[in-house]
């Protein structure tokens, strides 16, 4: 592109940190993805970056048909957040593979792509006719979109649902492509939906999805948005994502993890990556900010570096060691055989 | 192309009910059309408010002292416009700009209709300069809810063959709505095309008083966005495509302006059962 216009502080080299990061069968070049729904399919904030410079381009869910969404208002901003109910606008999957797709292909990024569907079928066509589809780096399952009518519909409430939905995905996706499976931090113990993910087939887990609310506009005194409850996001929600971060990476921490949930910074990013993320998304940020996704790379590449790490991956998880084992190796002042000098004796000034 | 720049305010102004800002934006000001509209940051690099401002633009200069710079007009809403109405010259605001699809100007000299509801007159003035410049002739309809509610009359009355004036309490002009009043501009100025930016009851309007007459007219929406770059599918609205087929459009990137007779009136606020993908009857699902 002729001109690529960002902010004088993401303009800068990245420093001299091992970004690369593996999840499950692929590895990116680095950590930082938009998030799903946050960035459509790329082609609009080509406008501001070069989408190859991510790590990846997760795409908007897409479903087997076209569909409308929701009514408006569809969305109500909150402290620190907003609160969205679009209800999976999409063109379809034949649209999407002949325009979206195909186009992050011919641009060479690495595309990530998010399915939603309404029944275990739906999963599995979606996953199917993702097979062999250049330009796909990974699936992400979106099992928790909290913008649906039947809440007993959203599978990521329920380990045998989830189970169901994973085991028919990863059965008919490409080896090489990993399937993650987006979890709804809206349960009472996120571990144990992703165990069940893992125990299906899951490759890893992005984690989280927004948080069911909702807000009362005190005009007219109705529900704020046209389909009366929706999911929030941004930074008032950060947290609650690196609380099921931590949680799910503690349960299981050879299970990859592409975090998200109010990132702004390159120190939000660090949070995620500390508490287990080998990736993150930026969301919701991006559309107070469109170049955020690059900044965010830039100023984590920094974080990184400032903190004396040459690798990400030694980062990730790194909030779970025990501090005690990290203190910086340095020569004892005295030697072994000697012995310990007697200690002094310390007197104090009196209290006036 | 929009570009994504840290603008320094130069200058605001009180007009009226209104408030007007104008940015020091480079690369903003050159590749500005009538209809563009920008999208501001507000709150400051830590605000708690996450989500874009969309104003339309007003006017541009595309070479001051200080590079291009970029004028627009807001009312105070929320938080979020008290928040720029507070800000002073030099103060700096992230910018995105210029956003949308603008007005389309036609090809020949023809008589042209411009209807601006409260400061929706603003993107209204450069276009009536556009026209002219194309020897167009231009009318304008201009209505407020009240005289300090009208924004650009003065620069109007400047750049056109007449204007019409109407508010709600009668403090200028005609006691009325702008529609009491378009019929006869139509008639009498053998309008060929009308144009309108306001609110979306007035742009209802105007539409259809120009459909009745065969007149096309191109209509700049408000709907509440949240980013202004196409990407979150917040500000959509029901429009007919060429192809006879109604969609949930973008109001950001596809609009803001449409052709009046596309927008379905009857549905904005609704997802009406024949558009693309809306849900079957038996619930929706997931």
């Amino acid at each position: 592109m002729s001109e690529l216009t960002v902010r004088p502080a993401t303009a800068q080299a990245l420093p001299a940190v091992d970004l690369t990061t593996r999840l499950g069968d692929a590895t990116f070049p680095n950590p930082v993805f938009t998030a799903s729904g946050c960035a459509a399919a790329g082609q609009e904030l080509e406008q501001f970056f070069d989408v190859r410079l991510l790590g990846g381009v997760v795409t908007k869910s897409i479903m087997l048909a076209p569909r409308s969404g929701r009514p408006t208002p569809r969305m109500a901003e909150t402290p620190s957040g907003m609160l969205n109910s679009i209800g999976l606008q999409g063109p379809g999957i034949d649209a999407f593979l002949e325009h979206d797709l195909a186009w992050l292909a011919a641009r060479g990024a690495r595309a990530v792509v998010s399915i939603a569907g309404g029944s275990v079928e739906d999963y599995a066509k979606l996953a199917m006719r993702l097979r062999g589809q250049p330009g796909l780096a990974m699936v992400e399952v979106n099992i928790s979109c909290p913008n649906v009518e039947d809440r007993g519909q959203v599978f990521a409430c329920d380990p045998v649902a989830a189970s169901g939905v994973i085991q028919a995905v990863r059965r008919n996706t490409d080896n090489r492509v990993p399937v993650f499976a987006k979890l709804s931090p809206d349960v009472t113990d996120i571990a144990t939906i992703a165990r069940a993910c893992v125990n299906a087939g899951a490759d890893g887990l992005s984690v989280i999805n927004t948080l069911l609310g909702m807000a009362i506009d005190t005009t007219t005194m109705r529900p704020a948005l046209g389909g009366v409850t929706g999911g929030l996001s941004g930074p008032a929600i950060r947290p609650v994502a690196v609380r099921c971060v931590w949680q799910v990476h503690q349960a299981l921490p050879e299970v990859p993890i592409l975090g998200m949930g109010g990132i702004r910074t390159g120190l939000d990013a660090l949070e995620f990556v500390l508490a287990g993320a080998s990736a993150v998304s930026v969301g919701t940020t991006v559309f107070g900010d469109p170049t955020a996704p690059i900044r965010v790379l830039h100023e984590l590449a920094h974080a990184l570096a400032q903190r004396g790490f040459e690798r990400i991956e030694d980062a990730v998880g790194f909030a779970h060691r025990a501090p005690e084992l990290y203190i910086p190796e340095e020569p004892d002042p005295v030697g072994d055989d000697e012995p310990l000098p007697a200690r002094r004796s310390v007197g104090f000034e009196e209290d006036r | 192309m929009p570009v994504q720049v840290l603008g320094e305010v130069l200058s605001m102004r009180r007009v009226g009910a209104y408030h007007a800002m104008t940015l020091v934006a480079p690369g903003i000001a050159e590749r500005t059309k009538p209809g563009h509209f920008v999208a501001l940051q507000v709150g400051g690099p830590e605000s708690s408010m996450l989500l874009r401002r969309a104003f339309a633009i007003y006017d541009v200069k595309e070479r001051g002292v200080y590079g291009g710079t970029v004028e627009f007009i807001f009312s105070v809403h929320g938080k979020g416009t008290a928040w720029l109405a507070a800000r002073r010259p030099q103060d700096k605001i992230d910018v995105v700009g210029p956003l949308g699809k603008p007005f389309r100007l036609p090809k020949g000299k023809v008589n042209a209709t411009l209807v601006g509801g409260g400061y929706g007159s603003a993107p209204l003035l450069p276009l009536a300069r556009a026209l002219r410049d194309r020897g167009c002739r231009v009318d304008f309809v201009l209505g407020a809810a009240s005289i300090d509610r009208l924004f650009g009359q003065l620069d109007a009355k400047r750049m056109s063959s007449s204007i019409a004036v109407t508010t709600d309490d009668g403090s200028m002009g005609e006691q009325g709505r702008v529609s009491d009043v378009l019929p006869q501009v139509l008639d009498r100025t053998r309008c060929d095309v009308v144009y309108a930016c306001g609110p979306m009851a007035m742009l209802r309007a105007v539409s259809e008083l120009a459909a009745e007459r065969g007149i096309p007219s191109q209509v700049a929406v408000e709907e509440s966005m949240a980013c202004g770059i196409g990407v979150c599918m917040t500000c959509v609205l029901p429009v007919i495509g060429d192809d006879g087929i109604s969609r949930m459009v973008r109001s950001c990137v596809e609009g803001p302006v449409f052709l009046g007779d596309r927008v379905r009136w009857n549905d904005v606020g609704t997802v009406p059962a024949d558009v693309l993908g809306a849900p079957m009857s038996t619930g929706g699902g997931h």
